[in-house]
């Protein structure tokens, strides 16, 4: 299962990557193998605003339809409309190309994981 | 591939142009131009594109296309869930009595007499199994139940001026239309999660609730098919908190005549007649989701309800009304067999709940160890397992179309990974449950190449899902 070591995560099995204040946002390589194939991505629109935790969309599989959580508050700049035609980007490459969204913030949350702190918590839900 | 000789063509496409089943008597009333007596929006433009078919061929497309369903009445159908129950024959008759069902909606009330009798004795039925006095027969389905038990809530709080109350807690192991009844009547829709037990956190529900919680939709037996054992702590919570505790009653096989509702603390609740009192369901066909509620949401039942003067019943309009939630006076069809099935079983329904609850902890003790059972106690009327480490419950399901089964439930509740929710019902014999078990405890078993190539005998191989859920074509 890969785990970039430079992004941070969180417990509902997001991943972030900061630069300077904009935060791109996806699912872990994790969470996609548990949904299976993702069919349906429903993305939020540019200008949306996100506080940390809040659903900003959803994920539909061929199992389930899951939130996505907002790691960070912030607005959204721009969202992976390519992912609306393609939404097997997010099977093919959760770190890359199947990115969900990038928000503008205006700071970090104490509640991100280390790619170590993540991989406990994949291993205490199974 | 799918051929034309799998799936079958198109009536349209078996036609031929001026083609009749049918001749009609020569005309002996006077022809009436359409466009003098219609307005012209209410005209085509163009013919229908009917089928023009001769009624044999008519008759063997629909015999032949209603061979390839797959049904309780041709086989087991575990459906967890969904109550695939037999559905009794005498319901039938009593739907078929040509004073039933020939009988109009508008017909005056004097004239219906004997419809508004079974709906006045059938709230009372409803009213006797779930302890609680107002019963509504309106609404179409559990999920509209379901919203319409929410908007008398909504309702009850505007009227006593009560402004604060936005939030509707709901577990995550509720069925997944509560979140979304929630929404639809305006309330934000909260989550709580589960303890070991599969059943509501109370320490987590206790730190949810506050001055702006309506309501707390809980499903019981939930969806795990565990009963909740803390039903009257959780209405306590609820209560000191000045809210509502609402129950998803689709799960009633597993409580009528053992647990009422309103002993409990359940303020308000809906049913699935179609499920629990069997009605023919599945594909959207007929149903009823009756609510019952406590006096003090009464008022705000939908309009109209069935009261008796006299020795005459007539439809009365609660007197706080949120209004009709259906036309006319909700699905009849579904209201009579309840009644009739009632009827037949009278003080036996507890009978019923535990033959339910007896046959799904038959198939829990069968299958555990061959299969993994995350919450391995007495279930309720369904039974939630996950298959054999490294095998798929898709597979499981799939290869079970091949022993000639109707699959379970597969992923959900959400909470269990790979769940497969079984749902073996009241209605089916000792000799039937161990021929679906032998199947399942062979396909636990059976190596992962000839799962992956199952289904072999069903009218189509494996089908891509992902594929028709990424390329949609739908077309109606």
């Amino acid at each position: 299962m890969s785990l970039p070591q430079d992004l941070q995560y969180t417990k509902s099995h997001e991943w972030v990557r900061t630069e300077d204040d904009t935060a791109t946002i996806g699912i872990t390589d994790h969470a996609q193998d548990e949904l299976g194939d993702v069919v349906f991505v429903e993305l939020p629109s540019v200008g949306d605003t996100f506080e940390a935790g809040e659903s900003f969309g959803t994920v539909e599989s061929v199992k389930a339809v899951s939130d996505i959580y907002a790691p960070v508050a912030g607005e959204v700049v721009e969202a992976n409309s390519a992912l609306e035609d393609s939404p097997e980007k997010i099977n093919e490459d959760p770190y890359g190309e199947g990115w969900i969204v990038k928000l503008k913030t205006s700071g970090s949350s104490d509640d991100l994981l280390s790619a170590a702190e993540y991989e406990k918590v994949m291993k205490e839900g199974d | 591939m799918l051929s034309e000789k799998t799936l079958g063509s198109l009536i349209r496409d078996k036609g031929r142009p001026g083609r009749r089943g049918f001749t009609l008597p020569k005309n002996d009333v006077e022809n009436l131009d359409l466009e003098k007596i219609l307005p012209k929006k209410a005209l085509r433009e163009e013919k229908p594109e009917l089928a023009e078919v001769d009624e044999p061929t008519a008759v063997r497309h629909y015999t032949n296309l209603s061979r390839k369903n797959w049904g309780i009445d041709t086989n087991f159908y575990p459906l967890g869930s969904c109550t695939m129950k037999h559905n009794p024959r005498a319901n039938e008759a009593a739907a078929a009595t040509p004073g039933f069902a020939s009988l109009h909606p508008l017909q005056p009330e004097k004239q219906s007499q004997g419809a508004l009798r079974v709906m006045h004795e059938l709230q009372g039925f409803l009213s006797e199994v779930s302890g609680l006095s107002a019963v509504s027969l309106q609404p179409l389905a559990g999920a509209q139940g379901e919203l319409t038990s929410i908007l008398m809530v909504r309702k009850y709080f505007e009227d006593a001026g009560d402004t604060g109350r936005t939030t509707v807690i709901v577990p995550e192991t509720a069925h997944g239309t509560n979140p979304a009844t929630a929404t639809m009547a305006g309330f934000k829709s909260k989550e709580i999660g589960v303890d070991e037990h599969g059943g509501v956190d109370v320490e987590e529900l206790r730190e949810a609730v506050d001055e702006t919680t309506a309501a707390l939709m809980i499903t019981n037996p939930n969806t795990c098919g565990v009963y909740e054992r803390n039903i009257t702590e959780i209405a306590e919570i609820l209560h000191d908190a000045g809210a509502f505790l609402y129950m998803d009653g689709a799960n009633m096989n597993a409580n009528m005549g053992r647990m009422r509702p309103a002993k409990a603390g359940v303020d308000i609740m809906h049913y699935n007649l179609h499920k629990t009192f069997s009605t023919p369901h599945g594909g959207g066909g007929p149903g009823c989701g009756a609510i019952a509620s406590t006096e003090k949401l009464a008022p705000f039942r939908p309009d109209p309800t069935v009261e008796k003067s006299g020795d005459e019943f007539r439809f009365v309009r609660p007197e706080k009304s949120i209004g009709r939630v259906a036309g006319f006076h909700g699905n009849f069809g579904p209201i009579l067999r309840a009644w009739n099935y009632i009827k037949m079983h009278g003080p036996e329904l507890r009978d019923v709940t535990d033959m339910a609850v007896l046959n799904a902890n038959y198939v829990r003790a069968k299958l555990g160890g061959a299969y993994r059972v995350p919450y391995n106690e007495l279930c309720k009327h369904e039974v939630v397992i996950q298959p054999p480490e490294g095998k798929r419950a898709l597979d499981i399901a799939k290869g079970l179309i091949d022993h000639g089964y109707h699959p379970p439930t597969i992923y959900f509740p959400l909470v269990v990974k790979e769940a497969m929710l079984i749902e073996p019902t009241e209605s089916e014999s000792k000799e039937t449950l161990d021929d679906f078990i032998g199947a399942m405890l062979e396909l636990a078993e059976t190596s992962d190449e000839d799962l992956e190539a199952s289904p072999t005998t069903a009218p189509t191989r494996r089908l891509d899902e992902t594929r028709a859920a990424r390329q949609l074509k739908a077309r109606w």
